[in-house]
């Protein structure tokens, strides 16, 4: 352990049938946030680009979907512990996504 | 200090998924809570440029402000796992520490927020001003009444390690506030990227 508390040791406990489930170390989520923090840095980099309208939203959206990602998978564990909970959790995502094309499609909110 | 593999035989008694119903259901939550936030943002959406008078989102919008706020709760979820970490070895000082530290990132984000809110409406948008107005303070408003729930979650878990209510045994209490904390963050990730940084056509 370094003077921050931090420990390099993975935290590993046994999953369902036997498996051992190891959640990430504290250095690794430093390192997850770094990366956070480049990629947040970046989204506004892009806003203030000057990017036309149709490139801008596509890189926006891909940068969202990284943070997204990594918050989702290391720090609440997705990647590591039982796929049950990423069903569930898959399902009411798939389920938010399914809501927002369905109204904006009907709309047509995307051709305004 | 006691083993990893005995935290994980004491935090739950057997149950015929094999997983812990509490950690489940929590996860069962916030499916249900996506739901809520897709649809809070697809009206924002389906609304976005439809107001019919101002000001409008570029009025008002102070894009360096609001993503100094992303950062600041980008750092809670950092300092939400390390206390997670700091419990499940049995570091219970430390936990508080981090916790306390979460805590008060969320209460900077939150106060960041009603600064906002202040002054957007002291420059004349008010919830019935118009559609921008009220699917904004609308979607965002949500969000912050989770932060701001967070927060009693995060304080209520400082109190209950003093009463030796929380333990190594008992990390999965922490992990559980910890997974409602991740979201209401992932949640914020999508907000800033759709509300703040696509921009509208007035």
């Amino acid at each position: 352990m370094d003077e921050t508390g931090v420990q390099e040791r993975a935290i590993t406990r046994p999953g369902r049938g036997g498996r051992v489930v190891r959640h990430p170390s504290p250095k690794e989520y430093i390192r997850i946030a770094i990366v956070l923090a480049i990629v947040t840095a970046g989204e506004v980099g892009v806003y203030y680009a000057d990017l036309p309208r149709s490139a801008l939203i596509p890189i926006l959206f891909v940068f969202a979907a990284i943070k997204f990602l990594l918050v989702v998978l290391w720090y609440m564990h997705l990647r590591f512990d039982s796929r049950t909970y990423a069903r569930f959790f898959t399902l009411g995502l798939a389920g938010a996504i399914t809501l927002f094309l369905v109204v904006l499609l009907t709309f047509k909110t995307f051709a305004r | 200090m006691e083993t990893a593999q005995h935290i994980y035989e004491s935090e739950h008694e057997a149950t015929s998924t094999g997983l812990p119903n509490a950690k489940l259901a929590m996860w069962v939550f916030l499916a249900s809570d996506c739901l809520l936030f897709g649809a809070l943002i697809t009206t924002y959406v389906l609304y976005r440029g439809a107001s019919l008078v101002g000001p409008y989102p570029k009025d008002v919008f102070d894009i360096p402000y609001t993503s100094v706020s992303s950062f600041v709760l980008l750092a809670s979820s950092l300092t939400m796992v390390l206390a997670l970490a700091a419990v499940q070895r049995g570091d219970l000082a430390r936990m508080r520490v981090w916790l306390l530290a979460t805590a008060l990132l969320g209460m900077t984000f939150v106060g960041g927020q009603v600064y906002e809110f202040t002054t957007f409406y002291r420059e004349g948008l008010k919830l019935s001003t118009n559609l921008f107005g009220t699917t904004f303070y609308v979607l965002t408003g949500f969000h912050g009444t989770h932060v701001a729930i967070g927060i009693l979650m995060l304080l209520s878990l400082v109190a209950m390690s003093f009463t030796g209510k929380i333990t190594q045994r008992e990390s999965m209490t922490v992990e559980l506030v910890g997974l409602y904390w991740h979201f209401v963050d992932i949640v914020w990730i999508v907000i800033f990227t759709v509300v703040y940084l696509i921009p509208t056509g007035k």
